[in-house]
């Protein structure tokens, strides 16, 4: 674990580095598209506090200079599964976003959606030394946090302290130069496949990238499409991709459960396809075109060309309702939507004072999923698109860029993780003194 | 049935290639461009030139070309310089200056040297500067300023002219010469010469009676009138001793009297030296003594 302290501390110099160098690239590895976003920090932020606006969430102090999307290849569920196929794809990317913005990029901070990711909420608890509470006092009680056994091969990606409490009062955010007895505090842990994150890793570095940091892709995707009351007041964003939709929800403004179902919209595709013995490049297009969940009796009459290249006269000439395509396309995305409404009962959704959803992702384009979404996770629903951003071409707008955009907001203003924080002193050197102790005894 | 082994036409790869990769993050480092843009092309003309140059006899070659061009083009008529036109000295003057000025006609203007040219001109005594400058037409246009002979110093050497600074300006074979310049004696006369024009200008009442001034131990001067009378002046404000001097014989006539020698040394107490004969007549005169035996 204190490895995986380090490295992310590591990266967080890394991502200070890069600042420092003004630019940074953003790789969101998804499913179907590797998007790669390169951002210029200016460093000069246009403080315009008059208005009331304030920093616009820190996106004012970057700006897009360079975007490019490509068709991932090698990705499945949102994990790597041929290496090298997607060592090119992120290749493509990068440099076509690099030649795009006409600088070069050595840090990238990368999210992607898989890897099972779980959440421990973890308690500490500490008593103060001299009432008041210090950065060392944080430090101490994070460090409190008895950790459950996450498993075997998987590691820490996120670690948030949500909440502290001193002595009776909860809910405070920066506890700091306040005065009491016991500092108790509440994390968030986010745990996935270790093999997965190395595999990434592995891929950027074959590009010639530094990692500046990595995220997860429901996280990500929940800063950029949660406005601001709805991440303070409870609320959860599903991220739907192509091989796997992302869970997340929001309260106070942190990410207090992320979880994904490892369903997406390559599920639909490949439905159409079976359905309508079709490529599964025509059953995307078909899917995009003329997709939907909500039919009408309008869709009886409107009728589909499948079109085909075999020659057989009678299959290349089909054509087919949309009714019957909805019909294809409706149970699976009812499948994702009541595998996504388990697991935000498991993460107590129905507990939180509001009940926002928002679905983003490139899958949540379908029309009508908005109306088949409330009727499945409740009435609350809507459409999410990630928050505008400067420079950011029309193209990159959609809700499939709510990572990219996220990760951006990210790599402008991470909220402070485990590792955002101090060692405790008692911790390290205490333990070389006595193991140079040790070795003075043992040799003399 | 489709053919086995490798399709024919393999799928393009979008992908670039690791190397295209690097190659282009390579060539999007500004250092990186810099040099392929500024720095490859200098080593490439440096290169070529070194190789050209490196070789002794295409180095010979080349200078020699180079010096043979620039001589070409300053050996032109246009630069030649073949007449020297001296002004503003006197005819003897001018032909000392033209020989010692020792200019090769014709000769390039770029090769000649102005400055030394100048400086031989200006090692004449006569001459006080010369200024030179090339005119249209190959013409050396020399302007001498002359120096003007205001004294004459009599010394062991014979009769020199000396400017108003002191310098020489010429020698002088006969003080007949020049009977218009006044005569400065003694060591030393020539390194106070605008001392001596002050004390000849306070003198200008009795001028024609002036023969000179002397120069005594390099300290003061005499002045000698005719009838070898001697002023002795003081070595501080002679100027005001002549001036005491003139109003006292200005009152009693001093100087046309039968004195020798008037001693104005001591200002408070100028003394009078007579002549020997004077002075017995006084003596006589006044009944102290008789008068000694006199050729006269």
């Amino acid at each position: 674990m204190t490895d995986l302290y380090q490295s992310q501390r590591a990266m967080r110099n890394m991502r200070r580095a890069a600042m420092q160098r003004g630019v940074i690239a953003i790789l969101d590895v998804g499913t179907t598209k590797i998007a790669c976003l390169i951002l210029r920090f200016d460093g000069v932020e246009d403080t315009r506090e008059s208005d009331g606006v304030g920093s616009m969430a820190g996106q004012s102090n970057f700006r897009v200079i360079g975007a490019a999307t490509t068709r991932s290849r090698g990705v499945r569920f949102g994990e790597i599964a041929v290496m090298n196929e997607t060592e090119r794809a992120i290749r493509t990317a990068v440099q076509a976003a690099q030649k795009m913005a006409n600088v070069r990029v050595d840090h990238c901070i990368a999210c992607f959606a898989g890897a099972e990711p779980r959440s421990y909420g973890l308690a500490g608890e500490w008593d103060l030394q001299d009432s008041v509470v210090t950065e060392q006092d944080v430090a101490r009680v994070l460090s409190a946090c008895d950790v459950p056994d996450i498993g075997q091969g998987r590691e820490v990606l996120h670690a948030h302290p949500v909440n502290f409490a001193l002595d009776h009062r909860t809910g405070l955010g920066d506890p700091r130069g306040q005065i009491g007895n016991r500092l108790a505090c509440d994390m968030h842990m986010l745990s996935v496949e270790a093999s997965v994150v190395q595999n990434l890793l592995y891929c950027i570095k074959r590009c010639d990238l530094e990692l500046a940091g990595i995220a997860s892709s429901a996280y990500v995707s929940g800063i950029s499409s949660l406005v601001e009351d709805e991440q303070e007041l409870g609320s959860a964003c599903i991220d739907m991709g192509g091989g796997s939709t992302g869970i997340s929800i929001f309260m106070k403004k942190h990410m207090i459960y992320a979880d994904s179902v490892r369903l997406g919209g390559d599920h639909v595709t490949s439905d159409i396809s079976k359905g309508l013995q079709v490529p599964l490049v025509v059953a995307e297009r078909i899917k995009t075109k003329h997709g939907g969940v909500q039919a009408t009796g309008m869709d009886d009459r409107e009728m589909i060309e499948i079109g085909g290249d075999t020659g057989d006269w009678d299959k290349d000439r089909r054509q087919v309702s949309r009714t019957e395509l909805i019909g294809i396309i409706r149970p699976r995305v009812e499948e994702i939507l009541e595998d996504v409404a388990a697991r935000l009962n498991a993460g107590f959704f129905d507990q939180l004072p509001s009940q926002q959803i928002v679905l983003t992702g490139g899958a949540s384009q379908i029309p009508g999923l908005d109306g088949l979404a409330s009727r499945i996770l409740g009435q609350r629903v809507r459409m999410g698109r990630p928050l505008r951003v400067q420079g950011l071409p029309q193209a990159a707008t959609g809700p499939a860029f709510s990572g990219a955009v996220g990760l951006s907001l990210f790599a402008a203003h991470p909220q402070d993780e485990w590792w955002d924080f101090d060692i405790p002193t008692e911790r390290y050197p205490a333990r070389s003194i006595k193991r140079a102790l040790k070795w003075f005894k043992d040799n003399w | 049935m489709q053919p086995l082994g490798r399709a024919t036409v393999p799928r393009r790869d979008p992908a670039p290639s690791r190397w295209a990769y690097r190659m282009q993050r390579l060539w999007l480092t500004p250092l990186f461009r810099v040099l392929f843009r500024v720095g490859l092309p200098l080593a490439c003309v440096a290169l070529i030139v070194g190789t050209y140059i490196a070789d002794q006899g295409r180095r010979a070659a080349l200078g020699g070309f180079v010096a043979d061009l620039r001589e070409r083009f300053e050996d032109r008529p246009e630069f030649m310089v073949t007449l020297v036109s001296i002004e503003g000295a006197s005819p003897e003057l001018a032909k000392a200056v033209r020989a010692r000025m020792d200019v090769k006609l014709p000769q390039s203007s770029f090769e000649l040297d102005l400055d030394q040219v100048r400086e031989r001109a200006e090692a004449l005594d006569a001459v006080q500067s010369a200024e030179m400058r090339v005119r249209s037409h190959g013409v050396l246009q020399v302007v001498i300023t002359e120096r003007v002979p205001v004294l004459i110093w009599r010394s062991d050497d014979g009769l020199t002219m000396l400017d108003a600074s002191g310098h020489r300006v010429a020698g002088l074979a006969a003080r007949a010469d020049r009977p218009d310049l006044p005569l400065i004696a003694g060591e030393g006369a020539d390194a106070e010469t605008t001392e001596a024009l002050d004390v000849m200008a306070a003198l200008q009442p009795i001028a024609p009676r002036l023969r000179g001034l002397v120069r005594m131990g390099a300290r003061r001067w005499d002045v000698v009138l005719d009838r070898d009378q001697r002023l002795m002046l003081p070595a501080e404000a002679p100027v005001a001793a002549i001036e005491r001097l003139l109003a006292l014989d200005q009152a009693e006539d001093l100087l046309s009297r039968d004195v020798a020698v008037v001693d104005l040394r001591v200002p408070q107490r100028p003394v009078l030296r007579l002549a020997p004969f004077a002075l017995s007549e006084l003596r006589r005169a006044r009944g102290l003594a008789p008068a000694p035996e006199n050729d006269l």
